[in-house]
């Protein structure tokens, strides 16, 4: 892995983090190569070329399984698993509430395991196979958990909808859903401020009673 | 065992789209090209601005442009007429000029290609300040307390007449800034498409509201502007102007001339949207020995901002809700460096029904009468204030309907009588009323050949499930099943409909439904000739007459039945609380939330929402408090790790409970709205709760466990 990087990363500069990218592509051969006619860089300064360039060096290429469909992506290592989610893939179903890892919305499911995607950066999920909430029904087959929500009223507004479905169903994987006072404590991570948790309790219950296969 | 009492009734109708991830929220639109937008906070309290060095920012990759109040266009809305001065307060302005009013103002936008590069890019804007002194603490501020524009004071009777009553008491209550807190950010993407025409997708509660106000900002002609919010993650009164942070996208979308999209921080939503504000109160009320009221007091000061006057008369609950010859009462508002607070649930109300809840069961335990019984004594058979007839009214059966549900009877009047495995037991209630409102709205309906029926009203949905209401309205009076209907809202460019706000929407835009549907049938009625049924087969009636579709817009509004009614809905909480005497952690054991909103429209929703109050009530009770760092004016718990509200461990099954009795007046439906009432009266609720379960009467929320232990750590009684 360390071999891999030092291939991708640009060398690490001792300037402020401000100029290191001018630094680093002052000393890179290609920028060589156009300083060589002052004319063209002074053209390629004008047009960003410079930061396209660095664009491209800034960026970590990453293999993601989302709801089953491989995507190789390019992405900065700065970009969270939540942000590629929704700003690069258009999967908008994953919410953002807080970056911070303190509400739950954007609650996915990683190789099986719930995490909160705000505080997972993309190129830390490489390789693996990442579940969002638009990849849980099977066509126009809902999951048992989503048509609990909806038969018990689990939500009102809907935005938290989905990082409570993906913790729900992690919830009984886990085999934290033995019972009411269980589920209400493992399933506190997810903040619901329309105030849906009796109602989002019984949903799971249903599920988990049921005997559903999640 | 699983709780069924969840399933009942119609089921949302845009639930699957919520539970797959398919609904999309403002922030969730792509519109080719788009950037992003990121704003730089004010890190000083009150002054002016220095200098602003953007220059590394502007340097930086992928950045577009950014924008200050140095480089910002003229906002036409924002300029004073000539020869007209500067107007002392007033709506904050953006990028307007150099002052700082309150810590975290916007003072610089930065657009950037992706959102990394913007936020990076943020943080290298720097600016020099000229910082003057500041307050921020609302205590210090009391004695130069202005009233507010209109009224402050009021008087009943005689003024100050509890003081001459046999039992009688005079508290102080106080209630901390409380934030809205919406899952879902603050959004909005803007694009101008033209030099004069704009689309936004942004978080509102009234998209035609909001097309207003961006109008009147920009000075455009309001056709030209067109609000998209068809789905909102919760807004609970936030979301009922245009703010700062919507101007500063439009105006960058024009500056950069792509679309632009700026999602708050979490910690801007506790600066930037508005809030409940802090609230001092005073209440003094007496009564004769048989616990009829002589006399209220009430008085409040609230905080605001330095610019702006925000008035939402919590004082008003002690006018309106009992039968009380002699009320007075005053308030007063308090300008502080700090952002404008806003209308929050149940706003006025929420914050006087803490103050007079709480005194009337003070005044339960001088009189040694049951608090509920001591409600019904006083209790209002016609409008207190006007002296007119309610509309409807049975506040009376929703007390018993409470009082059975929670096991009222187990009470125990001494309190800290009562304990169960260590924990002490108390129970309390506390009540809520809010007007019955009711506005001018339209709606169309469309009747297709295919035997589907659209309607379409511009009103958002904020979470209470108003598009269930408006087809379960439609289904009945159509009598068409609701998979046949459809309905189209959030969207500016629909017929008229204010903003979902102050309990209004099913009363205002269900009866515009209502009228549609009763004019469609009637068109109907015409088409089939005479001797057609009440609720024929609309498509053959159309195929037998070649039409693809046949459609009706209808207007309606209150009428004079308004003049001759007060119309108020009511509810009624009841709690029953645990308390560690060694910790002092409160924990609700059970919750009953009654309430008379006349008759229930869509039950599995209005359930729902009953629950949703309660809960945002026994936030404000237990646990939430914006807390600032007076000496630099800044939030210190501007978070979720540090701004608490409740989550699923704190919340037990909540029993609601419908009155259900149609009011035969305010609206076609016989509903009145429940979104306020379901929180207002929960706060008190629980401090009488925990009174009688420790015999410590916290008037200062949240009751968080250092109030209930005294400073050896024990519990004091």
């Amino acid at each position: 892995m360390e071999d891999e990087r030092a291939h991708i990363l640009p060398e690490a500069d001792s300037g402020t983090s401000e100029n290191s990218r001018r630094n680093f592509l002052k000393q890179s051969t290609l920028l060589t190569a156009i300083a060589l006619t002052p004319a063209t860089a002074v053209k390629a300064a004008e047009a960003h070329v410079d930061e396209k360039i660095a664009g491209a060096f800034e960026k970590m290429p990453v293999k993601l399984e989302v709801n089953g469909i491989n995507h190789s992506l390019s992405v900065e290592p700065r970009a969270t698993l939540l942000d590629i989610l929704r700003e690069q893939l258009d999967l908008t179903g994953t919410k953002k509430g807080c970056d911070h890892g303190q509400c739950g919305a954007c609650t996915v499911h990683v190789d099986g395991r719930r995490v909160n995607s705000c505080l997972t950066l993309g190129v830390m999920v490489n390789g693996k196979k990442i579940t969002t909430i638009e990849g849980l029904a099977k066509g126009d087959e809902l999951h048992p958990m989503q048509e609990a929500f909806i038969k018990h009223d689990g939500f009102q507004c809907g935005y938290c909808t989905p990082g409570q479905i993906m913790s729900a169903v992690a919830c009984i994987r886990e085999g934290h859903a033995n019972s009411e006072m269980e589920i209400r404590e493992y399933m506190s991570g997810n903040i619901c401020r329309c105030g849906a948790y009796p109602n989002i309790v019984n949903a799971i219950q249903e599920v988990k009673e049921g005997g559903f296969k999640v | 065992m699983t709780n069924n009492q969840s399933t009942k009734g119609l089921s949302r109708i845009d639930g699957r789209l919520k539970v797959t991830g398919a609904a999309r929220y403002s922030a969730e639109f792509a519109p080719a090209g788009m950037v992003y937008g990121v704003l730089v906070g004010s890190t000083i309290t009150k002054g002016t601005i220095k200098s602003i060095d953007s220059k590394a920012a502007e340097r930086a990759p992928g950045v577009l442009s950014v924008i200050t109040h140095q480089n910002c266009p003229r906002i036409a809305g924002y300029q004073v007429e000539p020869g007209k001065k500067e107007p002392e307060k007033g709506t904050y302005k953006l990028f307007y000029n150099n002052k700082i009013l309150f810590n975290g103002q916007p003072i610089a936008i930065v657009i950037a290609d992706t959102f990394e590069r913007a936020l990076y890019a943020a943080s290298l804007v720097k600016a020099q300040y000229n910082a003057a002194e500041h307050n921020t603490r609302l205590i210090d501020q009391k004695h130069e307390a202005f009233a507010p524009e209109g009224d402050g004071t009021s008087k009943r009777g005689e003024a100050d007449a509890w003081k001459t009553a046999p039992f009688k008491l005079e508290q102080e209550y106080i209630i901390p800034s409380e934030v809205h807190s919406p899952m879902e950010l603050h959004a909005i993407i803007a694009k101008w498409d033209a030099a004069d025409r704009l689309t936004v997708w942004t978080k509102t509660q009234g998209v035609q509201d909001t097309r207003d106000g961006i109008a009147s900002i920009f000075k455009l002609p309001r056709e030209n502007i067109q609000v998209n919010s068809k789905f909102v993650g919760g807004a609970f009164g936030s979301a009922l102007q245009v703010w700062p942070h919507e101007v500063a996208a439009i105006v960058a979308a024009k500056l950069v001339k792509r679309p632009v999209k700026l999602v708050l921080g979490r910690a801007d939503m506790f600066t930037s949207v508005g809030y409940r504000p802090h609230t001092w109160q005073k209440i003094g009320i007496g009564a004769t020995a048989d616990g009829k009221l002589v006399g209220i007091t009430h008085e409040a000061i609230g905080q605001t901002s330095a610019y702006e006057d925000f008035n939402e008369g919590p004082i008003g609950v002690s006018r309106a809700t009992y039968a009380c010859a002699n009320v007075n009462t005053l308030y007063k508002l308090s300008a502080l460096d700090i952002g404008s607070p806003t209308w929050m649930r149940g706003p006025g109300e929420a914050t006087g029904a803490f103050a007079l809840e709480s005194a009337l069961d003070e005044l339960s335990y001088q009189l040694n009468i049951d608090p509920v019984e001591l409600r019904i004594i006083n209790h209002a058979d016609t409008d207190p204030e006007s002296g007119k007839p309610f509309s409807s009214k049975y506040l009376k059966e929703a007390y018993k309907l409470g009082a059975d549900a929670i096991g009222w009877s187990d009470r125990k009047t001494k309190p800290g009588a009562t304990a169960q495995n260590g924990w002490l037991v108390g129970y309390g209630m506390g009540g809520g009323m809010f007007g019955a409102y009711r506005d001018k709205a339209a709606a169309r309906v469309v009747m297709k050949d295919d035997g589907t029926l659209l309607i379409q009203t511009a009103v958002s949905d904020i979470g209470p499930g108003t598009g269930t209401m408006i087809v379960t309205i439609a289904s009945e009076e159509m009598g068409l099943p609701a998979e046949k209907i459809k309905f189209d809202l959030g969207d500016s460019s629909l017929p008229l409909a204010p903003s979902q706000g102050g309990s209004g929407t099913t009363a205002t835009v269900g009866s515009a439904v209502y009228q549609a549907c009763t004019d469609l049938k009637e068109n109907f009625q015409k088409l089939a000739g005479n001797g057609g049924t009440d609720k024929p087969d609309y498509a053959a009636i159309l195929k037998r007459n070649n039409l693809q579709k046949l459609e009706v817009t209808s207007t309606t509004n209150g009428g004079p039945e308004r003049d001759k009614y007060a119309m108020y809905a009511w509810s009624v909480h009841f709690v029953k609380v645990l308390v560690h005497p060694a910790t002092g952690v409160v924990k609700i054991d059970k919750a009953v939330c009654v309430a008379d909103c006349g008759h229930v429209v869509s039950p599995k929703t209005a359930r729902s929402q009953l629950i949703g109050g309660a809960i945002g009530g026994i936030g404000m009770a237990l646990m939430e408090e914006v807390v600032i760092d007076h000496r630099y004016g800044r939030l210190v718990n501007n978070n979720f790790a540090d701004y608490h509200v409740p989550v699923n461990a704190d919340i037990p099954q909540i029993e609601a409970i419908f009155v259900n009795k149609p009011d035969p007046y305010i609206n076609p439906m016989g509903a009145k709205g429940m979104a306020e009432i379901a929180l207002i009266g929960m706060a008190p609720a629980v401090a009488n709760a925990v009174y009688n379960a420790t015999g410590k009467r916290v008037r200062e929320l949240p009751i968080t466990p250092d109030k209930l232990l005294g400073k050896d750590g024990a519990m004091e009684s």
